[in-house]
């Protein structure tokens, strides 16, 4: 608890970039024992604070102490060896090597002078066992999904004896399950003595694992205050800067729903199949009508819509758009029939980082804009405009390269992409996920508003909450089949979750 | 809310927190460096060199220089998808030698069918790469090898020595001062410049290399615009071996466009685009094989022994890449 003795104090940390103040004169203390919680929307100066503390960053101004002796990292590396480790969203880690070797990478133990595999691999295993994770440290780690990755990842911090184990944005790509054994993996740390400062843009689990937070907004530090009794919409307030009386009860901005349904069908996806992943599923949307997709990771839903976006070829099934049967080899060919498709993966999959906001705003609607081949600026910059004026995108023109922009603003000019083509059924994939609360208002607005005006939608999303105020209708997968289709006043999160464990009993997770 | 400065948040990377306030994107934005060298270089020959800035030995530069920067445009396009073409050196000989033995027949037929054998080298390599995804290094180090024997094939190993006027006019004629290659070099450039600024091809090509993924989701026709990025990087291989033809009145298939795919590389990176794909600076790469040219020019002229412009170009090379590193966090 936050009671023991001081292991970390940051004073007066500052840090500017060209010019740009990003963290301003910021405090925070870690106490042994202690999960201390970071929130902030984007731009706040979490990952600043985040990367100043474990050495990725040179500090401006302002002082660190780890147990009582000042300390200036000057790389991840020294930060390291003194304790100081953090685990980021996007995993650093070695795809074509085992998962030991990963854990163990630059202090693998050594036998006259040749790594020692035997031991190696022992230890490994054994780290992974007593975190109780289900991996063969043997296994080539680019074979893992992207969630036993990352829980790779946290055994390599917990193998180098982190005193202060830095989580950005853990559980982004976990399941409630996965998420249980990272809780439990944090709980013995604490008992340790270690402190992790955790970041994340999910409530349930900060009032689940955390002890007190630090709320930061635009670089400067607005308070640091116990959870126990902390109210979330005080909290909510607080990293908005905003009053309580002006902030609506619940925290998605999707409003009410457009009780739209009856606009006829425009999507029906049959029989979908594909491996184990895909196992006959079926959904259909109407116009103007938001269908939520829920279900654990790796239980279909991205793999639902890949298929129905002609990006993964089909084994068994087919998609018919407004009763049309769809003969689909590529994204284009789904493209032109008015589909869209908003990729789980920002950066993997979205954004085009060195180009610029225009350029990506207008990437797919290129062959309206061209003529003989030439695009035309007028027309592009018309549209780049009306958009980013539409999507209220924060950035200094058209002409900044996107990579600048925040998460929010990223996602936003993906979806004024596909917006800008007018399509007829839009999917989303995770389409909040990571960013920062206002643009996360902004766009659930925007999708209800888009449903209202005859779009149909498809919206997979991990947070419940988002998916029960945010849908019409929800359709739950398991194991690449659909488990339940609920709507109305059965669309409850205990529902959901129910569905998505199976029969097994209730769910565990969801601290609701 | 009030943000005072649009999210100046480094997520990822600390290149987030830089405001890139009105930067033009200009087709040289990334190569100020290389031309600041350059201009140093021309400046210090001019001082030093004797008869170095006189107009016939400039006029001569840029002839000398015109095959190389026809191959590296192509390459500029290629690397820009985050590809490389290796065999264009192997398709100038193709290229050579299939005009060569076909000008009994007419410059015409010579210069068509040499730049459709350039064209169809390069859109084999292009489908090869796009439709069966099988890594550009390969695929052009493959045709590098063959090529060249090829080539040799259709010359018999021979050198293919002619007299045809009109051909040689492709590398020896002159409008007023300005050799022809010049002025073919200069339609070529203006035209990639203008593909890569203002066309959805150049767009194209440009989100290919910054992220594939993204660029397919977003109904980008990758495939083909490979197809395409290959096959012109092959024809502007077979124009500039067509023109050495010319210029020597014999066709060479053992000599012809020899290592010429490092110095297009080389010429490439010192132009600012990058070798992971994602920019295109054609205007870059004009410079980046001026600056290689004027190096082995005032050598000559100098009379400082060839090894020596190979040291320092290498060592160009290198600070240039060192410049342009991405810049880490």
């Amino acid at each position: 608890m936050a009671g023991g003795p001081e292991l970390l104090r940051v004073r007066g940390l500052t840090k500017r970039f060209a010019g740009v103040t990003a963290l301003d004169g910021v405090d925070l203390t870690l106490a042994r024992g202690e999960v201390h919680s970071l929130v902030g929307e984007n731009g706040a100066g979490k990952s600043t604070l985040i990367k100043i503390v474990t050495g990725a960053y040179a500090r401006d101004g302002g002082a660190i102490e780890l147990e009582g002796r000042p300390v200036a990292f000057r790389s991840p590396a020294e930060a390291q060896a003194a304790g100081v480790v953090a685990v980021y969203q996007e995993v650093n880690l070695l795809a074509y090597r085992t998962v030991a070797e990963n854990i163990y990478l630059g202090r693998e133990p050594r036998r006259f002078g040749l790594v020692d595999w035997g031991r190696l691999n022992a230890d490994a295993g054994a780290l992974l066992a007593r975190l109780g994770l289900p991996v063969d440290p043997r296994a080539t780690l680019g074979s893992l999904s992207i969630a036993l990755r990352q829980m790779v990842a946290i055994a390599r911090g917990v193998s180098l004896d982190a005193k202060v184990l830095v989580l950005d944005e853990p559980t982004s790509s976990l399941t409630e399950r996965e998420v249980g054994t990272l809780f439990e993996v944090i709980g013995k740390l604490k008992a340790g003595g270690a402190a992790v400062i955790y970041v994340s843009h999910r409530m349930d689990e900060l009032y689940a694992v955390c002890d007190r937070v630090t709320v930061l907004r635009d670089g400067k530090l607005v308070e640091t205050r116990a959870l126990a009794g902390l109210d979330r919409l005080d909290l909510v307030c607080l990293m908005l800067g905003k009053r309580r009386d002006e902030v609506r009860k619940g925290s998605t901005a999707f409003g009410e729903r457009g009780g739209a349904e009856g606009g006829g069908e425009l999507l029906r996806a049959e029989g979908l199949t594909r491996g184990r992943r895909l196992r006959g599923v079926s959904v259909a949307v109407s116009r103007g009508e938001i269908v939520g997709m829920a279900g654990l990771l790796g239980s279909g839903r991205t793999e639902t819509a890949r298929a129905v976006f002609g990006l993964d070829p089909l084994e068994g099934g087919g998609v018919r758009l407004g009763g049309r049967p769809l003969a689909l080899r590529s994204p284009r060919d789904a493209i032109d029939a008015g589909l869209a498709l908003l990729p789980e993966d920002r950066k993997g999959e979205g954004i085009v980082p060195d180009m610029s906001v225009a350029e990506n705003l207008t990437l797919a609607a290129l062959p309206g804009l061209t003529k003989l081949g030439i695009v035309s600026r007028a027309r592009q910059r018309e549209i780049v405009e009306r958009f980013m004026r539409r999507l209220s995108i924060k950035a200094y023109g058209p002409e900044q390269k996107i990579r600048e922009l925040s998460g929010g603003n990223q996602q936003k000019v993906l979806l004024a992409r596909w917006l800008c083509r007018d399509p007829k059924l839009l999917i989303l994939d995770e389409p909040t996920r990571g960013i920062d609360i206002g643009a996360k208002g902004d766009i659930q607005a925007l999708i209800r508003e888009l449903a209202r005006a005859g779009l149909g939608v498809l919206m997979i999303s991990s947070e419940l909450e988002e998916i029960v105020e945010g849908s019409d209708r929800v359709v739950v997968l398991r194991d690449g089949q659909v488990a339940a289709e609920l709507r109305g006043e059965a669309m409850t999160q205990d529902a959901i979750l129910r569905a998505m464990a199976g029969g097994e009993g209730a769910a565990e997770g969801g601290a609701s | 809310m009030t943000p005072t400065a649009p999210d100046a948040t480094p997520g990822a990377g600390g290149a987030e927190a830089r405001p890139a306030r009105g930067r033009p994107r200009a087709a040289f934005g990334p190569a100020y460096g290389a031309l600041v060298a350059l201009a140093l270089l021309v400046a210090a020959n001019a001082a030093f060199t004797p008869n170095f800035a006189s107009a016939s030995n400039l006029w001569n530069v840029l002839l000398q220089v015109s095959s190389t920067v026809l191959v590296a445009v192509g390459m500029t396009l290629v690397v820009a998808t985050g590809g490389i073409d290796l065999s264009v050196g192997s398709v100038m000989a193709v290229a050579s030698a299939v005009g060569a033995s076909l000008l009994d027949r007419g410059a015409g037929a010579a210069v068509a069918a040499g730049l459709l054998a350039g064209l169809a080298a390069g859109a084999l390599n292009g489908a090869l790469i796009g439709a069966f995804r099988i890594q550009p290094f390969i695929v052009t180090l493959a045709l590098l090898i063959t090529g060249r024997g090829v080539a040799q094939v259709i010359s018999d190993g021979k050198l293919i020595a002619f007299r045809n006027p009109a051909f040689e006019a492709l590398g020896r004629g002159r409008l007023g001062p300005v050799p022809a290659q010049a002025l073919i070099m200069a339609a070529v450039v203006g035209a990639a410049l203008a593909a890569v600024r203002a066309t959805s091809f150049g767009r194209y090509v440009i989100a290919l290399g910054g992220n594939e993924k993204a660029a397919r989701l977003a109904g980008v026709p990758t495939g083909p615009t490979k197809v395409v990025v290959y096959a012109l990087s092959g024809a502007l291989a077979g124009l500039a071996g067509l023109i050495e033809t010319a210029r020597l009145g014999a066709s060479d298939a053992a000599k012809v466009g020899l290592t010429m795919e490092l110095d297009a590389i080389a010429a490439v990176v010192v132009g600012g685009t990058p070798l992971t794909g994602g920019r295109a600076s054609v205007g870059g790469t004009v410079i980046g094989a001026l600056i290689m040219q004027v190096i082995t020019t005032s050598f000559n002229m100098r009379l400082v022994p060839f090894s020596w412009s190979l040291v320092l170009k290498a060592a160009i090379i290198l600070v240039a890449v060192y410049v342009q590193r991405p810049k880490l966090a």
